[in-house]
């Protein structure tokens, strides 16, 4: 009866696009990474400087949109330090991806430090509002769902539309896929493996970095330490949930976000019988479910993980 | 045009030199951080030393903090070796914590030659079996252990809040989310007297010898090895991949186990959420820059914890965030990871003449 | 030869570190030429071929191609992208194709602008459809690359090349993975193409389809042209003595008594995923003295029946015998038990640990012998005297038995998984494409050195995709087609070619 409410109360749908949409930006970068045969576990930390560097460009000024530019540009930066040590240097993707993590999240926090060392209380901006549509967010159900969310959420859906047309329906997709697959195949038509490799993982990189910055200008006004607390490492995991598919990387990450909105709730019904570590446990223990569900029948990029040297073959 | 192409056989100078160089880098280029903060650099490095080598207990605190990082090092080591990804070592460590607390808080009556094995041993096999999960759904169902073993790390962590709340909390903790303490059997003796060293350093470097033995000398060694580097030969050589691949889970993880025994039996005597700073994830800083050596494991940790506690004293000195100790250690990472490349391959101009 | 000229390569050299790979060799193609390059393993064709199409840059030597027009230009060295535009199409012997990708997709693949907002599927599509038309190379086009036949993918390499309009078709050992009728089919469609002004240049140490097919043949021999004979004018002798500098010596076989059973297959069967990594009821018998060939194309159960002999997967039904044991348990160490020694397929994938030593590589079969350990401790100095021993007795050569194996050459690898099995005196090897890749001197080893365990008693099965070497070395030939094994009634080249090809004969 009661989870019945909640599965009809429109602000449990709400708040599962809310909570979907900084993994949307994840998922879709690191598909972008691994379609091109690159593993980014450099995430969770892009997630946190994009988190950190995004805020601290509003707090000093910059207007949101600029922000999100100063997030996905420094994203970007971490994602080149991750293509240079995997691609022409073909170098262990999981060692330098977690390297990139552990320097981007100490990077962040030593410049959140510096630049703010004495506030007991984080500073807060002004961040995203909700998108009041008129008439449209006035719709029963469907206008808070939908119409009541802000400008970020929009633009993680159109990216997911633009990602997957870009992906499956144009040159530069079919050549970031082909990469992924097959990178003599790239190289024999004359094409660069590491100019397609290298762009790709810059671009989602900085695709992860909005993610990032969505917590600090959308989902709350402010950064503070640990906020990221294994998101990348749930995205990752998402990706090949969804076996590399930008549409079921949506419904991934919307079935997550629907996943932790119900169990908040479903917390505040039965808290007093369940202690309320399972139900943060939950998330993590849902990644590694849907993990082990799919993992056998993956269609993985054939090249992931694999270095490519030009003139070797 | 540049060219890579490989080296003949890596001479045992870079493979030497590489990690020496790439830590001192790294240690160099955080005077950029530095810079920003707006410290006195050629200070700001006095300070960092100071701490390490200014006193007795500057010197010992080092050591403490190393201890935890030669078995998370350790741990990394021998995963790595099978290539065998376990990033879960901070997970595994704190199940070692908790074995050490449920039967070293007055759950056994022994005394102290008893009961510290019966310690370790537990926190061992605590370790060894969050280890042996991934290794599992690897095997099993082929489920990357990267991201079960990271996963881990965060179901690990709220359990154990679970507990502190629970079970394991001290009824006499103020509702602190503590455990009570380790008898005093339980508690590992110091090495030197008032100073917080103690004899889980001993373990460690036991532990470290050990590993370098298994690795270099026995076939279960060999076997490791050859799993890693080549895992299709191997089977068709007659090795039994999941087995050996399920052996190096279960000593990593072990490994991992032991150092959340020393923090919480040795240093601490009771456990919290935040007995580690992260030492599991560092582990695999440590293990990459000794080359995934166990002897090299030692002295990569000892440089780590130098890191970290000189970074401390500075910070406390000069008011510069301690970060600035995490960043120094995420760049010997990449600076080791560079370095290990240029040991492997060179660069060659082709001007003309080449691929 | 009264044809225009399309191309010349015009003294090309090139040499890796102290080895010359090429030695100022020069070669003119005219307009709708067909023009053999030949010579055995590691004479240099694919590096000239591969200087032609930009993959390496020549030490010096230039090239000019015809453009549109007929006029000759020079081709900026070195850039895949620049052979491209000048109209060569090069299909490698390994196919450069995204298996994860359809037929057509690997078409359109750099065909189209990078940055254009759409693909022209529905354009692209109908100009694939005339050139299959104009030449009768036919390829499901909507099908993952993935589900295709080796003959079909071969046939979206070469559509590949005339969809990016090449007008000099370079065509790496075509017929290696081919049977006899499907090789022929593919010499007919290159006809109808060289009728349209395409000119072909193929790449091939088959003797045969050389004499058949061609119109010019060029020979290299260690790098250097030492030949060029008009096809008419030419006969296997010939261009076998220009090939090899010498008439080839036939390998001496004694003759010998088959003895007792070694290996016995009955009715053994796996469920592969597709029919290619299947196999159908397989009888197969093999006795003491005796060596049997198993004739195929890859890719039809071959794989399958080797992974079984190995104890790399257990079969779905039917037995399998070793001596007067049968085989319960399909592992590696039970067939080791069990006394077969096994030579893998892929040599560097399979066969060694590239990143550990000579020496470890030598022992890794038998580290449960206490010859090799001591309560699980290795023994190390008995390993390397070990080491010393066999490679003096196997003639391994490189930087030492203590350096790592990754740095022996293909020919000295073989070679130590030869000293690794033979050393165990085994009564039944498996011999999985012994001799591929690897240049004549290594191969003719590899085959003295199967011959001499079949004198010596073993049984031999010899799988391999060279039917020379399978009718040079076999007593008796067996035919694997669709994963199904039958018994050639004589070692009938013709005959063995049509039970390849799953035709009745």
């Amino acid at each position: 009866m009661d989870i019945l409410q909640i599965l009809f109360s429109d602000s449990f749908w709400a708040a599962s696009l809310r909570i979907a949409t900084p993994l949307i930006f994840g998922v879709l970068g690191a598909l972008i990474c691994e379609k091109s045969g690159v593993l980014n576990l450099g995430i969770e930390g892009i997630f946190v400087a994009g988190a950190m560097a995004g805020w601290m460009a509003v707090w000093l000024g910059a207007g949101l949109w600029g922000g999100l530019l100063v997030a996905a540009a420094v994203g970007g930066f971490f994602g080149l330090i991750h293509a240079v040590l995997t691609v022409p240097l073909g170098l262990s993707q999981h060692v330098s991806g977690l390297g990139v993590t552990m320097l981007a999240t100490s990077v962040s926090y030593f410049a959140y430090r510096t630049a703010l060392p004495d506030l007991s209380s984080p500073p807060r901006i002004t961040p995203f509002q909700p998108l009041d549509i008129p008439i449209l967010s006035d719709l029963p159900f469907i206008g808070p769902v939908l119409f009541q969310q802000t400008a970020m959420t929009w633009l993680a859906l159109f990216l997911v539309v633009l990602v997957w047309w870009v992906l499956e329906r144009t040159p530069l997709g079919l050549a970031i896929r082909a990469v992924g697959d097959n990178p003599d195949a790239v190289d024999a038509q004359g094409l660069s493996v590491y100019a397609l490799r290298i762009g790709a993982v810059v671009v989602g990189s900085a695709l992860m970095a909005l993610g990032g910055a969505f917590l600090t200008m959308s989902a709350f006004d402010s950064f503070f330490f640990g906020m990221v607390n294994g998101r990348g490492w749930i995205v990752i995991a998402l990706v090949i949930f969804a076996s590399w598919r930008p549409r079921k990387a949506l419904l991934g990450a919307l079935l997550f976000g629907a996943f932790e909105a119900f169990q908040v709730r479903l917390q505040t019904q039965v808290g007093a019988f369940v202690p309320s570590q399972v139900f943060l446990m939950a998330p993590y223990v849902l990644s590694i479910f849907a993990l082990v569900i799919v993992a056998r029948r993956a269609e993985y990029p054939r090249a992931l993980l694999k270095p490519w040297f030009k003139g070797q073959r | 045009m540049i060219r890579i192409e490989p080296r003949e056989a890596p001479s045992r100078w870079w493979t030497l030199g590489v990690p020496v160089a790439s830590a001192l880098l790294a240690l160099l280029l955080a005077a950029i951080p530095l810079a920003f903060a707006g410290a006195n650099i050629i200070e700001a490095y006095g300070q960092m030393a100071k701490g390490v080598f200014g006193s007795t207990f500057a010197f010992t605190e080092m050591l403490t903090r190393a201890t935890p990082l030669i078995f998370t090092g350790l741990a990394a080591t021998i995963a790595f070796r099978a290539k065998l990804w376990n990033i879960g070592a901070e997970g595994q460590l704190y199940l070692g914590g908790m074995a050490a607390v449920v039967v070293g808080t007055g759950m056994i009556d022994a005394p102290a030659w008893v009961l510290i094995p019966v310690i370790l041993m537990a926190g061992a096999a605590a370790g060894a079996a969050g280890m042996a999960g991934p290794a599992y759904l690897k095997t099993r169902f082929g489920a990357d252990e990267v991201v079960t073993t990271l996963l881990l790390n965060f179901i690990i962590l709220i359990f154990l809040q679970m507990m502190l709340e629970g079970p394991l909390q001290d009824p006499l903790g103020m509702g602190w989310p503590q455990s009570e303490p380790i008898v005093d059997n339980g508690i590992l003796p110091q090495l030197v007297p008032r100073m917080r060293v103690h004899a889980g350093l001993i373990f460690a470097l036991v532990a470290a010898g050990i590993a370098h033995i298994l690795l270099s000398k026995s076939v279960w060694g060999f076997k490791l090895r050859a799993v890693g580097e080549n895992a299709a030969a191997a089977l068709h050589a007659g090795i039994g991949v999941r087995r050996t691949l399920m052996g190096a889970a279960l000593v990593s993880g072990a490994l991992a186990g032991l150092a959340g025994v020393g923090e919480v039996a040795g240093l601490r005597g009771y456990l919290t959420t935040d007995i580690s700073p992260g030492y599991g994830y560092t582990g695999i800083v440590v293990a990459m820059l000794a080359g995934l050596s166990p002897i090299g494991v030692v002295i990569s940790a000892v440089f780590i914890a130098s890191i970290f506690v000189g970074a401390d004293t500075m910070s406390r000195a000069m008011g510069v965030s301690s970060y600035l100790a995490d960043l120094v250690v995420a760049l010997s990472l990449i600076c080791v990871l560079v370095g290990g490349f240029t040991a492997r391959y060179r660069f060659v101009r082709t001007n003309k003449g080449d691929k | 030869m009264s044809q225009p000229r399309v191309l010349n390569l015009n003294a090309m050299s090139k040499r890796f570190g102290s080895v010359v790979a090429n030695d100022a060799v020069s070669i003119e193609l005219n307009r709708g030429e067909v023009l053999a390059l030949l010579g055995e393993n590691g004479a240099g064709k694919t590096t000239l071929m591969n200087m032609l199409f930009g993959h390496y840059l020549p030490d010096s030597g230039s090239i000019e191609v015809a453009d549109a027009d007929g006029k000759m230009q020079p081709l900026t060295l070195g850039h895949p992208q620049a052979a491209l535009e000048a109209g060569i199409g090069m299909v490698h012997q390994h196919f450069t194709l995204a298996e994860n990708l359809t037929a057509l997709d690997n078409i359109l693949l750099g065909a189209e602008s990078l940055f254009s907002w759409r693909h022209k599927r529905r354009e692209a599509k109908k100009k694939v459809a005339a050139i299959m038309a104009r030449t009768g190379l036919l390829a499901p086009l909507d099908e993952k690359v993935g589900q295709l036949t080796v003959g079909e993918r071969q046939r979206v390499e070469i559509l590949k090349a005339l969809y990016h309009d090449a007008r000099i078709l370079v065509l790496d050992e075509p017929t290696a993975v081919l049977t006899p009728q499907e090789a022929d089919t593919l010499f007919e469609n290159i006809g109808a193409m060289t009728k349209d002004g395409l000119s072909v240049i193929f790449i091939s140490h088959k003797l045969r389809e050389v004499l058949a097919f061609s119109q010019r043949i060029v020979v290299l021999r260690h790098g250097k042209k030492v030949g060029e004979i008009a096809t008419d004018d030419a006969d296997q002798q010939v261009i076998a003595r220009m090939m090899v500098g010498e008439d080839t010596p036939a390998i001496p076989r004694e003759m010998l008594k088959p003895g007792a059973p070694v290996l016995a297959l009955k009715s053994l069967t796996v469920k592969g995923r597709s029919a290619r990594t299947s196999l159908h009821a397989a009888d197969l018998l093999i006795r003491a003295h005796e060596v049997v060939g198993i004739a195929g194309v890859s890719g039809n159960g071959q794989t399958a029946l080797a992974r079984v002999i190995s104890g790399l997967e257990a079969p779905d039904g039917g037995e399998m015998w070793v001596g007067d044991t049968r085989i319960l348990r399909f592992t590696p160490p039970v067939m080791q038990e069990a006394g077969i020694g096994r030579i893998p397929e892929d040599r560097h994938h399979d066969g060694v640990i590239g990143e550990m030593s000579v020496a470890e590589n030598l022992v890794i079969e038998r580290l449960g012998d206490p010859l090799v350990q001591n309560h699980g401790f290795l023994r190390q100095k008995e390993i390397l005297t070990h080491a010393e021993e066999l490679s003096r007795t196997y003639d391994i050569r490189g930087p030492g038995i203590e350096a790592e194996a990754r740095l022996l050459s293909g020919g000295n690898i073989q070679k130590l998984i030869l000293a690794r099995v033979f050393e165990g005196q085994p009564q039944f090897i498996l011999a999985n494409q012994p001799t591929r890749g690897l240049d004549m001197g290594a191969a003719g080893e590899v085959a003295r050195r199967l011959l001499e365990a079949r004198t010596r008693g073993a049984g031999v099965l010899l799988i391999s995709e060279d039917l020379d070497e399978i009718l040079a070395l076999s007593d008796r030939v067996m035919v694997i087609h669709d994963g199904r094994l039958s018994a050639a009634p004589d070692k009938d080249r013709a005959k063995i070619g049509l039970m390849m090809a799953g035709e009745p004969v």
